[in-house]
């Protein structure tokens, strides 16, 4: 089992640990303009990069709370976590 | 005597079952993906269609992604109508393989037991044995001192943590030998002509606006008539080379055998609830499957806590397991869609078709979405069987939800 690095609590083991799916997808800023196709693209299109993925994590069996990882895909190696409130990452 | 040098005297190779074939310039059809659904694709190109100027291009070896790794199970017994028609038709096409491609594939109609273990399963399960029963799909609900008879060795007891409270049965459902299935679709593409080239991968595609005119690969350019994509988990990578968006997510998924044991399991067990399916090979190896693993991943393998998790509902269910010992565990890469259905058909470029989502559940439809595939293929026209699977559901709300008789347990 891998160790991810929790940005408030330090390394904890992957159990520990739900996925949230791809980061920075954010509610639509207008959504009352949008067609079907941008509702079905929000609604149930998400990247799925073989590689480097901005991902949402939470710590659900320890403090809680949300954060950012760079992780790739393809190795399953995180590569950097952030906190909800530093500067979002770039991939 | 002069000595004979070490393998002097061993028997010569077997035939082999198919051409190892170099790629031509061109091609009517190329079939990204040469695992079950491409080569059965292929197969019923050339049977029912004629049309064999086709490649297969597999990236790695032949039928060695999902197809070497899946859990084999077959079974039609899903809660849709557009579900229950595709899977049917399938195991319909299951039930005459041996014979259609000339070689044993160790189909066996044993049957499958999915256990409802909450009162909520309970009513699911009757609510889609009805609906099974509706669609002409063989379909049982059966109490719990049934499921001892069909199936002696699973706990019935109610003192377990999550107690057995009756199960779906479906008697034509069973298991097949994946690599002889995937050989004999092999062979009879190559009989017909086709080609099946290995050690080939797609790196790109050419496209003249909204054709693709031929696909770049690891050996060389080839030019093609139509183009369909059979890539199970890397879908989304050839895709994003095309510029589409296809509303799938790649992740791990593993299973395991046990070491050779006397035939001790009739039949095959399936458990959402626990996360735990598990028949007996015909060679006597017990074979599980595992939940997914949460993160999307490529790197066909998973984490341990999956199957220990797994192990843990397994000797609960079934304690004559505790003593076995693991043999090998693997992972494969599934595509998981929205709505636990796949997505077959038409996309935004005109001679480019998609056949992706089957999740955790490709196997059992391998013949027929071959069969659908090369139909919307020959036809350019979606066949009926997969009309309703389309990528632009998802636009329209056309969902066709099966999150219940597939959730990750196939």
């Amino acid at each position: 089992m891998q160790l991810i690095a929790c940005p408030w609590c330090g390394p904890r083991e992957e159990v520990e640990f739900s996925y949230g799916g791809q980061a920075g997808v954010p509610y639509p800023a207008d959504p009352a303009v949008l067609s079907d196709e941008q509702w079905a693209h929000y609604v149930f299109f998400r990247d799925n990069p073989k590689g480097r993925f901005a991902e949402r994590w939470n710590h659900s069996a320890g403090c809680r709370r949300w954060f950012t990882a760079i992780r790739d895909t393809a190795t399953y190696r995180f590569e950097r976590v952030s906190r909800l409130d530093d500067p979002k990452p770039v991939t | 005597m002069s000595p004979r040098p070490p393998g002097a005297d061993l028997p010569e190779h077997p035939d082999l079952l198919w051409r190892d074939a170099e790629p031509k310039r061109a091609y009517d059809v190329v079939i990204v993906g040469g695992g079950g659904h491409g080569l059965a694709t292929a197969h019923y190109l050339a049977k029912n269609h004629g049309i064999t100027n086709v490649a297969v291009l597999e990236k790695g070896w032949l039928a060695g992604g999902n197809m070497a790794r899946n859990t084999t199970i077959i079974r039609s017994n899903y809660l849709w109508d557009e579900s229950s028609t595709i899977y049917e038709h399938a195991l319909k096409l299951w039930e005459g393989l041996e014979e259609d491609l000339d070689y044993p594939i160790l189909f066996s109609q044993r049957g499958v037991l999915n256990l409802a273990h909450t009162l909520q399963d309970v009513r699911d399960s009757v609510r889609r044995v009805e609906a099974n029963k509706l669609n002409g799909v063989d379909a049982e609900w059966v109490e719990p001192d049934e499921v001892r008879k069909i199936c002696p060795i699973v706990n019935t007891s109610a003192d377990i943590r999550y107690p057995v409270l009756g199960a779906t049965y479906q008697p034509r459902a069973g298991i097949a030998k994946h690599d002889y299935v995937a050989w004999g679709f092999a062979r009879r593409a190559d009989e017909a002509g086709i080609d099946l080239i290995q050690d080939c991968e797609v790196t790109g595609f050419a496209t003249d606006g909204n054709r693709v005119t031929g696909v770049q690969t690891t050996r060389g350019t080839i030019a093609a008539g139509t183009v369909a994509l059979c890539a199970a988990g890397h879908t989304s990578v050839l895709t994003d080379m095309l510029g589409i968006r296809v509303p799938v997510q790649s992740h791990p998924l593993q299973a395991l055998v046990s070491e050779l044991l006397e035939p001790v399991h009739p039949t095959v067990v399936m458990s959402n609830a626990v996360h735990v399916y598990v028949s007996q090979a015909h060679k006597g190896e017990l074979v599980m499957g595992a939940g997914v693993d949460s993160y999307n991943g490529y790197g066909q393998r998973g984490a341990f806590h999956i199957i220990e998790r797994q192990m843990a509902a397994a000797v609960e269910l079934f304690p004559v397991f505790a003593r076995a010992h693991l043999l090998r565990t693997w992972g494969g890469i599934v595509d998981t869609s929205p709505d636990a259905s796949p997505i077959v058909g038409r996309t935004p470029y005109e001679n480019l078709y998609l056949n992706c989502g089957w999740g955790t559940g490709g196997f059992k439809a391998t013949p027929g979405i071959g069969w659908a595939l090369a139909h919307t293929i020959a036809h350019d026209e979606p066949h009926p069987s997969v009309a309703p699977f389309s990528l632009d559901r998802f636009v329209t709300g056309a969902l066709v939800d099966e999150h219940g008789a597939a959730a990750v347990a196939h």
